[in-house]
């Protein structure tokens, strides 16, 4: 019996080319890790405007997370540098703003990394859970 | 317009079924606004999920489909087919995953079905905001890039232009043939590589389709599939290579004499100027800048005067040549691994501790002794031999050097040179330490049962520990698992069977090519079982060892289905462009560039255009343009634009905030 019945809502913005590849590779090989993760599939991680992680907060998200392909193996060349440059941005407005900077991280997972991708999502929920629930920037207004 | 959205949920047998609860999730899925149909089936990509889905469609008059399913990497095309046929627009389709994120990785089945539930709304709000997309079609150069020139290259350039298609080889070294030039005699079935390699190399060198580009490398890869643009800088071999005749005459000539020769792995020497092999193709002379005394210290000259043909050229300098292409298939091949860090093998410390490669051109006729075996120390023939497989192969994460991984050709061929060694000369033993021997392969057994049972190989399962020289003998210590017990035997000669890794050459070209790799720096194929040859890159093909371990037949397999795929999108007059591409709302662009300087393609221009104010006066403007052919739809251009004028098809900032508010609600 579990004494912590809480169970985080985390949001994984994955890059069609590594990351969601690799969460696939993840599923291939049956990896288990929580379903408190939900992926958006988006092209590159640089189409990741900070802007929507700032919206999962404000919708309730407990933890997001933005995964792309090792820096110098991006699809489209540069992507992840930009990602990495405005996520940096991103940290130190929400550390700003009183989220706990651990809710928030940026990962490079390739396709070949299923392995890697289920223990990043095992130890980014632990880690989130243990924070508990993000109540700093989540909206009521938005919840039914 | 209101959307009618169709929801079809699939029970992939009980790869999804036996986690998920699929009719619950077609139920919750088929309450949400939009939706008027929701349907579970047990196989949606089969003829009758397809037109089961067609039919609603019609029956319905859907907008929309979500199909809740496998990846989208897999069946994403399949649907959208699908969709078309049944006459809408193939990109009002949405995959929901819950295969490989959801019943795959979760073992509760109310958490399955929960999670299912959520990924399948976030499919239902963004396939909403779908607009219909029309794919824009690119022409195709057909013409094939094939870098690296081993067994590999040459096999998938040779099948290229059988089918009609100009190829270019590029190769670093002054000649094609690669590793498999070096090899003695190949397994299972012991025909000398030379007699069945150099006759392709000659066919490649005389194909008026297949041009070489030899002693060269890709500099910068440029464009996508159909409309590659990659630089070759052809360096400066000091030899015009359309007057070269190949007679050799400056290679005997020349009077330096004792640079190692990298063919025979610095076994023996060879002259500054030099010839690689006798058949090497193109039979071109190539100076090494390192020790020509001319080119050093602009002293001596001796192969210029001697020249016939007049082709020594020392004010040489290196070319870069600018070619387009439609596909480009990377055979970069494979190296052993250094033995630096295996120490205990005395590698460094006893010139007769050798690698297999080594041992290769010992055997080899053309060889540095000419195909006698004699121990490189004093030439002595070596009456023990020590054969040490899995030297830094399958080695453990933890060990801090070698490879995980198996490199597949080490024990056939360390039974080639075993049984090699025993027929040439019988009075030698000859001890193999292996760990498993793993013969997967068309009389591979056979070919090893023989070495051990005919001709009295002694195989001992188990690893070498240590190897210390002392005097004229190896002292090789060993365990013997099977016998129980520990073992020392004086050896002659010591061959480590070295693990193969790729080329140090194929990082940085997966870098240009925008290529994947795995941890090993092996290209990875964009998928393991359906797609083995292709990289996830369009356009971008794999050949050989660059892609995983082979042997021989292996890789002349995976050279001839390279070719093919690359002569299946060589043979198309255009490609259909993808339309998940990035636009300017031109009204609220104000021209600041944000977007152009972070286009990696250098897809968006400006232009001047005109515009009617509501004030009923016109006004020029500069706005962004997106060139829809060149765009690839990263979507770093939306991120930066601060008007939030540029927003791209298929993944829209309204899309993917509408899924963050799904997943979230």
């Amino acid at each position: 019996m579990q004494v912590n019945e809480y169970k985080p809502l985390i949001v994984a913005f994955c890059c069609n080319w590594c990351s969601y590849a690799g969460a696939d590779l993840a599923g291939n090989n049956r990896l288990n890790y929580p379903a408190d993760v939900k992926i958006i599939r988006v092209p590159c991680s640089c189409r990741v405007n900070p802007a929507f992680v700032l919206r999962a907060y404000q919708r309730g998200a407990d933890g997001v997370l933005i995964c792309g392909c090792h820096p110098g193996d991006c699809h489209y060349t540069t992507g992840n540098y930009y990602t990495r440059r405005r996520m940096a941005l991103l940290f130190s407005m929400l550390s700003y703003l009183g989220i706990e900077k651990e809710r928030t991280r940026v990962e490079w997972i390739s396709a070949a990394e299923g392995a890697k991708f289920a223990a990043t999502m095992n130890e980014f929920v632990k880690t989130v859970t243990d924070l508990g629930k993000n109540r700093r920037l989540e909206d009521l207004r938005c919840k039914k | 317009m209101q959307q009618r959205i169709g929801v079809f949920v699939c029970h992939c047998g009980t790869n999804i079924a036996a986690t998920v609860d699929v009719s619950a999730v077609a139920a919750a899925l088929g309450r949400e606004p939009g939706v008027v149909f929701a349907r579970d089936y047990q196989y949606m990509c089969s003829q009758a999920g397809q037109d089961m889905i067609k039919d609603a469609i019609k029956e319905y008059k859907l907008t929309g489909i979500v199909v809740c399913s496998c990846s989208p990497r897999m069946h994403e095309a399949t649907f959208r087919k699908t969709a078309a046929a049944a006459g809408i627009n193939p990109y009002m389709v949405e995959i929901a995953n819950i295969r490989e994120q959801c019943s795959w990785i979760h073992k509760d089945k109310d958490e399955g079905t929960e999670k299912a539930i959520i990924l399948g709304r976030a499919a239902i709000a963004k396939v909403c905001l779908n607009v219909p997309l029309t794919a824009g079609e690119i022409p195709v150069t057909k013409r094939a890039l094939v870098i690296g020139g081993g067994i590999a290259g040459i096999q998938t350039a040779l099948d290229i232009a059988d089918a009609g298609f100009e190829v270019d080889i590029v190769e670093k070294k002054p000649t094609i043939g690669g590793k498999m030039a070096q090899l003695d005699k190949t397994f299972p079935t012991l025909d000398c590589a030379a007699c069945i390699l150099t006759p392709k190399m000659v066919d490649a060198g005389q194909n008026e389709k297949i041009h070489i580009y030899s002693y060269s490398e890709v500099v910068s890869v440029g464009g996508f599939v159909g409309n590659f643009t990659v630089q070759i800088k052809k360096k400066a071999r000091y030899v015009d290579e359309t007057k070269c005749t190949g007679c050799g005459l400056c290679t005997e000539k020349c009077p330096v004499k004792n640079v190692p020769n990298e063919f025979n792995l610095g076994m023996d020497t060879r002259h500054a100027v030099y010839i690689p092999f006798a058949q090497a193709v193109p039979k071109v002379a190539t100076i090494d800048p390192n020790y020509c005394l001319m080119l050093k210290n602009g002293k001596c000259g001796l192969c210029s005067k001697l020249c016939g043909a007049g082709a020594i050229n020392y004010k040489q300098e290196d070319e870069i040549i600018e070619n387009k292409y439609g596909a480009i298939v990377a055979a970069t091949g494979y190296n052993p691994i250094s033995m630096d860090k295996f120490d205990e093998f005395a590698y460094s410390q006893s010139k007769d501790v050798i690698t297999s490669l080594e041992f290769e051109r010992l055997m080899n006729a053309a060889g540095p002794t000419g195909g006698v075996l004699l121990r490189p120390s004093d030439n002595e023939h070596p009456k023990t031999i020590v054969f040490v497989q899995c030297v830094g192969s399958r080695c453990s994460a933890d060990a801090g050097k070698g490879k995980e991984y198996c490199s597949k050709i080490c024990c056939m061929y360390t039974a080639k040179h075993a049984m090699l060694t025993r027929e040439k000369y019988p009075d030698t033993d000859v001890y193999v330490f292996y760990i498993d021997v793993r013969t997967p392969g068309k009389n591979f057994d056979e070919f090893y049962r023989r070495a051990a049972e005919q001709y009295g190989v002694h195989y001992i399962k188990g690893m070498v520990g240590k190897v210390s020289p002392e005097g004229k003998k190896l002292k090789v210590r060993g365990s013997d698992l099977i016998a129980d017990k520990q073992l020392h035997i004086d050896a002659d000669l010591v061959v480590l069977a070295a693990a193969i890794e790729p080329d140090k050459t194929a990082r940085p070209l997966a870098t240009m090519l925008t290529a994947s790799m795995d941890t090993n720096d092996f290209f990875t194929e964009a998928h393991p079982k359906l797609r083995p040859v292709e990289s996830p890159t369009a356009g971008v093909f794999l050949s050989g060892c660059c892609q995983g371990p082979k042997d021989i037949p292996e890789t002349v397999a995976q050279a001839g289905a390279a070719a093919s795929k690359v002569i299946g999108l060589l043979c198309h007059d255009k490609l259909t462009a993808n339309p998940c591409v990035a636009h300017s709302d031109e009204w609220m662009c104000n021209g600041c560039s944000s977007c152009e300087n972070v286009c990696p393609y250098h897809a968006i221009t400006y232009v001047e255009k005109e515009f009617r104010m509501p004030d009923r006066t016109t006004k020029i403007r500069r706005v962004a343009s997106v060139n829809p052919a060149v765009c690839q739809g990263c979507g770093a251009c939306t991120v930066a634009c601060p008007s939030g004028a540029m927003d791209l098809f298929g993944f829209s900032g309204k899309q993917i905030s509408a899924e963050v508010d799904a997943i979230c609600r």
